[in-house]
């Protein structure tokens, strides 16, 4: 059940790269209306603040200055960088929909700014396998983002597979920590 | 061009330090029989600290296949006409080793040995060898390799070599040791990630992946000179190289073109070649003997499976269909099957399977085992596990009787790659 889910995210995600025009991300709207809703909750009221705040400066020569400050303000959502996954998928939870607009949206706004998004996995499983289920999470992430206004060319994903944890417990807590992709800006 | 950039040894990376951890061999399985065989110590052997037969018979013991007996026959014999096989044989022996070591007043040793079978009443094999103290372990290793294959028909691997990557606190190393265990020496250090060590065809150079530039990179490296160079560092990731078995060409996994996929590169950093192209994971590749075909790991069917990939044809076949994780694929110097590893339950082992009768033997127990590599003799398989909250390096023979377990005094040691057969 869940690999379809998976699968039609993928397809409707292919589908939208390939072809061009505004609508391109029709379908994703249509399966995720928490992420473009401006109606939800905390996070992505956040989100639609800072979008603005981004949006209000010049777009070109803009990497540098308000947008940069606003990744490392705590009280933003550009400052959470995590988003994390169940075992063994790659799906993107709704909860973190916000979170992953709020970065595509500056790095629509900041077109000079560059972002590389890591993939992480638990322990379990063989190393390199896990390197490319870091991957596919890190490419979950972009894909989403260049839907919602990033460029190909912004975002580098890469994986760490099991070989940086961040926790390095041998339990649920410590895997759930560790299934993880996290968004990281060029500087930083 | 631009990517075959030569790098010299950063700060980063320490020069090999010799005064490493070394492993230590514990057998924890046995054969259901094994060859007695008597090792007479040599004639004047005691005139040197480090002697030969110990390391021999430690060889042949920990192989899982052979069992050290002390005879008490005497007086010792040093020589092939010296032994009375009737006296050996009334002490259930089958073999028996003598020799004799003589300093030749230029700082070598001229050290000989025979080989006798107490039940044909023959001799097998005799050998002399002209060294220096410094060369007696790989003496004892050579000798103890002519043992092993008079005896059991299959090659000895005592002389080859293995590597492993350590991890102690938040640093790693690459390093490479004897085959057991002995003389470990770091290649690279890091204070990053290190993993998927791999052997080139001829034992100079390994190639491997390193995280230190904050994502996977992967470089080759001289043993003789110590000398790095990056073979992939393409955008996104790169990872799993594979030699293949002329040396010149390796399979690596990239995800430069999106997904990981396998592509080939030549060792020198050109000549970059997609090899597959699938819709989800491809990655793991490992040559088989002839260079014709390769096996990876992919996702394609849903869950990671291995397949086949015929080279020249492009064919892929799938090889695995028992149980929903199957990944890390090693095809067996003898072109017979390969290793892996398989998920059953929760837990992870190492599995053979046969090309021609397509059975799964599961060679180990489990938890968390991972990254088997095979011996050049197709016999043994070394692979890494969880022992409580270490990693650890494990043997198994690939019919699954022989067990070993290598235990590091310090480190977390993993990724384990043997090396091939000593030139």
């Amino acid at each position: 059940m869940r690999k379809w889910i998976i699968g039609a995210f993928v397809v409707a995600a292919i589908a939208g790269c390939s072809s061009t025009g505004t609508q391109d991300t029709a379908p994703v709207e249509e399966r995720a209306p928490a992420a473009t809703t401006p109606s939800t909750t905390g996070g992505a009221t956040t989100a639609g603040a800072t979008t603005t705040g981004v949006t209000g400066t010049p777009a070109a020569g803009s990497a540098g200055g308000a947008g940069a400050a606003a990744l490392k303000d705590p009280n933003n959502i550009l400052s959470k960088r995590n988003i994390y996954f169940d075992y063994d998928q790659f799906t993107i939870k709704d909860e973190y929909r916000p979170l992953i607009e709020a970065h595509a949206k500056y790095l629509q706004a900041n077109r000079a700014a560059r972002a590389v998004i890591q993939g992480n996995t638990d322990e379990r499983g063989t190393r390199e396998y896990n390197i490319a289920l870091g991957q596919k999470r890190a490419d979950a992430v972009k894909k989403m983002m260049v839907l919602l206004g990033a460029t190909e060319v912004q975002i580098e994903t890469v994986s760490f597979g099991k070989e940086k944890p961040r926790r390095e417990g041998h339990d649920e807590a410590s895997w759930a920590e560790n299934r993880r992709a996290d968004i990281v800006h060029a500087g930083e | 061009m631009r990517r075959l950039i030569l790098a010299f040894l950063a700060l980063a990376f320490v020069a090999a330090a010799p005064a490493r951890a070394q492993l230590t061999i514990e057998i924890v399985g046995g054969a259901g029989t094994t060859i007695p065989i008597a090792i007479i110590p040599f004639e004047n052997e005691s005139n040197w600290a480090l002697g030969i037969t110990g390391i021999v018979g430690a060889d042949l013991q920990r192989s899982g296949l052979f069992r050290n007996v002390e005879t008490g026959v005497a007086p010792r014999p040093f020589r092939a006409e010296d032994v009375n096989f009737g006296d050996f044989r009334a002490r259930g022996v089958d073999a028996v080793v003598v020799g004799s070591m003589r300093a030749l007043g230029d700082g070598r040793v001229d050290v000989r040995f025979a080989l006798l079978d107490t039940v044909k009443r023959t001799q097998l094999a005799a050998m002399t060898y002209v060294v220096t103290a410094a060369q007696f372990r790989a003496t004892a290793h050579k000798i103890a390799d002519v043992v092993y294959e008079k005896l059991t028909g299959d090659v000895g691997v005592f002389s080859t070599r293995i590597a492993y990557i350590t991890k102690q606190g938040a640093r790693f190393e690459l390093v490479v040791a004897d085959a057991d265990g002995g003389n470990p020496q770091a290649v690279v250090g890091s204070n990053e990630p290190l993993l998927s060590p791999t052997w080139s065809p001829d034992g100079t150079r390994l190639a491997y992946v390193s995280l230190e530039n904050r994502k996977p990179v992967v470089y080759i490296q001289s043993l003789a000179t110590g000398q790095r160079q990056v073979l992939a560092n393409f955008r996104g990731s790169n990872s799993a190289p594979a030699w293949a078995p002329d040396g010149r060409r390796l399979a690596i996994t990239l995800t430069r073109e999106g997904g990981s996929q396998l592509f080939v590169i030549n060792a020198d950093g050109t000549g970059l070649q997609r090899l597959l192209t699938s819709a989800g994971i491809d990655t793991e590749a490992s040559f088989t003997p002839d260079g014709k075909a390769l096996l990876f790991t992919s996702d394609r069917g849903g869950t990671p499976q291995i397949y086949r990939l015929n080279i020249a044809s492009g064919a892929v076949e799938r090889m695995t269909f028992e149980g929903s994780y199957n990944t890390s694929p090693r095809a067996a110097p003898d072109g017979k099957g390969f290793v892996f590893v398989r998920r059953e339950g929760g837990r992870f082992m190492v599995a053979i399977q046969d090309y021609a009768t397509r059975q799964v033997q599961t060679l180990t127990p489990g938890p968390l085992d991972e990254s088997p590599s095979i011996a050049p003799n197709s016999k043994l398989i070394i692979y890494a596990a969880q022992q409580g909250p270490r990693g650890i390096l494990a043997g198994v023979s690939s019919d699954g009787r022989v067990k070993q377990r290598l235990v590091s005094p310090a480190a977390d040691v993993r990724e384990p790659a043997w090396g091939p057969l000593a030139k």
